[in-house]
């Protein structure tokens, strides 16, 4: 078994960032506390949706430079499907502590009740209730009129083709052909009653951004995120992390590899990578030689051909 | 774990972690009519250049969709939702990230047809460039000229014409040069200073990334070689930013405690320095920069697009809409305008309507005053226009409710740029590029120079419209008694559209309009607008609460 290693122990080496003109990632940086300091200053109730991943961890950095001296002005938001790995669930309550962030999470208790999971009911209607339904309904229990999430336009097919503000309708709901033009750094954020926006500050980020900045910022991350030798199960393409309750099929064995998580979902349905990438240098310079998208060990994105634009039409982030 | 990666970072890694870091990122956008080529070229660029994922790739070749003539539909790379496929046109841009040894690159392909323009101008609005893309076979067709004509409304520096589909007319050189001229002279109608020309089939990748061998003729740089090697806009236009005047629209008042009171912003233009003598506007009010606060440390000066908070020696009053500027070069301040616009929405927009303005951090109200032309897409030709129509690019003037802090959009794209939003179902509906500041016009200076408001007020009765008109003098609210006998009652709405145009509220007393009087008033007077009184003696306090509300469209921010 994996025993979750302490979460904050990840330090990282400062390195010389140049600080002339505005570098590529300073850009990024500035649009992004630009689209925080806007929606602060317009919606009247924001939460950001906190994943607990690597962009998670850039957002949450980076709010903290938007408002800074003061707090982050509004809480994080987690939709727990109950299935997450245990390193994330530590690493999430210790962060949000050490950083003053006032921290809701959320699950859809009735489908857990009910039995919901992945196995029983199919990757795509399990992210149906314990993602979707659970977030919408977090989101109509606070009454947010605005949410921020972590997306970024170069993760998948549909991202790639939305808004910064992504607007929602009574329902929760993405309607992909009749979005609102958006135009130079104008958001629009007047909203009728019951409809909501979706905020992507990182959405002109790509994922080599993310690592570099990460780096460049010594950001704290779920070590998983690191290589080392973990006990895993082997099936077919797929690498799973072995913990005390994972599903064994009848003549599976443990093995034990060294591998690493590119993307963190839930424990049954991400799939580890074969890595020795044990620090952040390495990770990006494995990243860079990769031929193959990071998505691609999500199972939810590949159950057929417009999967995520269906979730994402009905309200998933 | 910590002290493993503690030390690691070696120095091949810093070289390529500030080589990367310094490369430069050239944004541009697709442009051009519908099924002209742009998505097929997109993802025969992003093929070309090994910028796809394996996983990527596999899955467009099992797409159940495939128009091309190959084995790859390469337009599926962008074209991801579910009715693009369905339809084989895009409806919506999409964004694409991809670098080369020499330059990073964020691609905005936008949809051609007609009916999605506004998604056209939305991944035009951020780009350093445009590639507007022209089949071989047609020629220029009135969109290509709508898709350049917003680019250079725009404001974006470089345009390449890639005409495409150049193995449809046999990588036929006089074919080439007949659509070259054409678009030579639209670019020079245009006043578009760096227009390259390139042909080429995106289909086969003739001069896309690698040189076509069809067609020898052609002696220029390939699309991508055009896309390295581009002199850099974006750091010019940064640099020309940077020396000019200061502008720092404030976009929020931090106050974590009693101790600290400190404006954010982003820099739009100019440096911010501490010590620095800065204007504040609209007050007028002067102070100095006390210090520049970032969670990363304390600056002493910041430039363009940084954002930062900055602390005043003063405690004046300053807040999220108004501005820092430099004193010796301050932008205009004016509620009445001339701007070029784009409009996007199926509901057309009316002179006289009233529409939501975001200007940098500021929303207030705006009218359309006069609209001094249209343009024809065919021709280029300036024609008269009662209202703008989807898509329509015309010249107009407005009027806002409380002065904008603006500069012309040809010098500053932040200070010039304005976006309409429809008051009521709160849609973005316009693009708008602001020219000039219009001064105070010669007969509002005549009859109304407090306010822009005009009501009508239906009184019951003679002796309430005389107390109305003692109310509204006593609050200094300019006003007409429409009490005369020659105005008949059906000549109302005549009488109170003189009124509105005078700058005037209209007070009427005689018998009830009908109901299809009213509805014509409303026509240019929406019903937050009049006041009709209830039979009987006048509630004095309820009238004047009403007033209120209706003058108070002058003195708020546009948020209600
Ligand atoms: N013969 C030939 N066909 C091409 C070429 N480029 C694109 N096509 C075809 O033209 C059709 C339209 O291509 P798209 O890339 O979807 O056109 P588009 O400009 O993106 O269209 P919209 O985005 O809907 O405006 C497809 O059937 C392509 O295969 C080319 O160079 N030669
Ligand atoms: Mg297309």
């Amino acid at each position: 078994m994996n025993a979750p290693a302490p979460s904050l122990d990840v330090t990282f080496p400062h390195p010389a960032v140049s600080q002339r003109a505005l570098n590529h990632l300073q850009a990024l940086e500035a649009e992004s506390i630009f689209i925080f300091r806007e929606a602060v200053a317009e919606f009247a109730n924001p939460v950001m949706l906190y994943s607990i991943g690597k962009d998670s961890s850039v957002l949450v950095r980076l709010a903290q430079k938007a408002f800074f001296p003061g707090k982050i002005p509004f809480p994080l938001l987690h939709v727990d499907t109950s299935y997450k790995f245990p390193e994330m669930i530590e690493f999430r309550d210790n962060y949000a502590r050490e950083i003053g962030a006032k921290l809701i999470v959320h699950k859809n208790q009735k489908a857990l009740d009910a039995g919901a999971n992945p196995f029983a009911l199919g990757t795509q209607n399990c992210c149906g209730f314990l993602k979707t339904r659970a977030l919408l309904d977090a989101l109509e229990a606070g009454g947010f009129d605005a949410a921020f999430g972590g997306a970024r336009r170069d993760e998948e097919k549909s991202r790639a083709k939305e808004r910064i503000y992504s607007f929602r309708d009574k329902a929760g709901q993405w309607d992909p052909k009749n979005q609102r033009p958006e135009l130079w750094n104008l958001y629009n954020s007047r909203l009728n009653k019951g409809e909501s926006i979706r905020i992507f500050p990182l959405s002109n980020w790509t994922e080599l951004d993310i690592w570099l900045y990460i780096y460049a910022e010594q950001i704290p991350l779920v070590p998983l995120y690191l290589a080392r030798e973990r006990e895993v199960i082997v099936r077919g393409q797929s690498i799973i992390l072995k913990y005390d309750d994972t599903h064994m099929l009848p003549g599976e064995k443990t093995q034990r590899i060294p591998c690493r998580m590119r993307s963190l979902g839930c424990q049954p349905c991400s799939g580890a990578i074969r890595s020795e990438a044990d620090t952040l240098p390495k990770i990006i310079e494995e990243l860079i030689a990769f031929r193959r998208s990071e998505r691609e060990n999500r199972v939810i994105d590949h159950d057929e051909e417009g999967s995520m634009e269906s979730k994402k039409r009905e309200g998933y982030f | 774990m910590a002290t493993a990666t503690g030390t690691q970072a070696s120095t091949k890694f810093q070289a390529f972690l500030d080589e990367h870091l310094e490369r430069e990122l050239l944004r541009f956008t697709t442009a051009g009519s519908v099924d002209d080529g742009k998505s097929t070229l997109i993802g025969r660029l992003l093929h070309d250049t090994k910028a796809v994922y394996e996983d990527q790739l596999a899955s467009i070749k099992q797409s159940r969709v495939n128009r091309a003539a190959g084995p790859i539909d390469f337009s599926l790379l962008t074209d991801g939702l579910r009715a693009e496929r369905e339809q084989g046109i895009t409806i919506d841009v999409a964004y694409r990230y991809f670098s080369t040894s020499k330059r990073k690159f964020i691609i905005a392909d936008t949809p051609g047809h007609e009916q999605y323009t506004r998604n056209m101008a939305t991944g035009a609005s951020t780009a350093d460039l445009a590639i507007v893309l022209i089949d071989g076979s047609k020629g220029l067709l009135p969109q290509s000229r709508r898709h350049t004509y917003i680019a250079s409304l725009l404001g974006i520096p470089h345009v390449v014409a890639a005409i495409n589909k150049m193995d449809l007319v046999k990588y036929d050189e006089a074919a080439y040069k007949k659509i070259s001229a054409d678009f030579l002279e639209l670019a020079r109608r245009l006043g578009i200073k760096n227009a390259q020309i390139i042909p080429l089939s995106a289909l086969e990748g003739d001069n896309v990334v690698a040189s076509s061998t069809h067609m020898p003729w052609y002696k220029g740089p390939t699309l991508l070689e055009y896309l390295e090697t581009v002199p850099l806009a974006q750091a010019a236009e940064e640099r020309s930013r940077n020396r000019g005047s200061l502008r720092f629209p404030v976009q929020l008042v931090v106050r974590p405690d009693a101790n600290f009171r400190g404006f954010s912003g982003q820099v739009a233009s100019g440096v911010l320095r501490a010590g620095d003598e800065v204007l504040a506007l609209p007050s007028g009010r002067r102070t100095r920069i006390d210090s520049i606060v970032t969670y990363d440390g304390e600056l002493q000066e910041a430039s363009v697009f940084q954002p930062v908070t900055v602390r005043l020696k003063d405690e004046i009053d300053l807040s999220r809409g108004e501005m820092l500027v430099s004193p010796d070069a301050p932008p205009a301040v004016s509620r009445n305008f001339s701007a070029k616009v784009v409009w996007l929405h199926a509901d057309p927009l009316q002179p006289g309507r009233t529409y939501l303005a975001k200007h940098a951090s500021r929303t207030v109200r705006v009218r359309a005053t006069a609209i001094h032309y249209r343009v024809d897409m065919h021709t280029l030709e300036q024609l008269p226009a009662a209202q703008l129509e989807m898509n329509d690019i015309a010249s107009v003037n407005f009027v806002a409710n409380l002065p904008l802090m603006f500069d012309s959009y040809a010098v500053n794209r932040t200070m010039g740029s304005m976006i309409l939003i429809d008051a009521v179902t709160h849609a973005t509906v316009g693009a708008v590029m602001l020219e000039r500041d219009l001064g105070t016009p010669s007969v509002e200076l005549v009859v109304a120079p407090t306010t822009q408001v005009h009501p009508l007020i239906l009184a019951r009765s003679a002796k309430t419209a005389r107390s109305i008109v003692q109310i509204l003098h006593a609050r200094n609210v300019p006003h007409v008694l429409l009490d005369d006998p020659y105005i008949p009652a059906c000549s109302l709405a005549c009488a109170t559209r003189v009124a509105q145009l005078a700058g005037l509220a209209a007070v009427y007393s005689g018998e009830d309009p009908s109901k299809e009087l009213m509805q014509q008033i409303e026509q240019f007077l929406p019903q937050a607008r009049w006041i009709q009184l209830p039979d009987g003696p006048l509630d004095e306090a309820a009238f004047i609460q009403r007033l209120d509300q209706v003058l108070h469209w002058e003195n708020s921010e546009g948020k209600e």
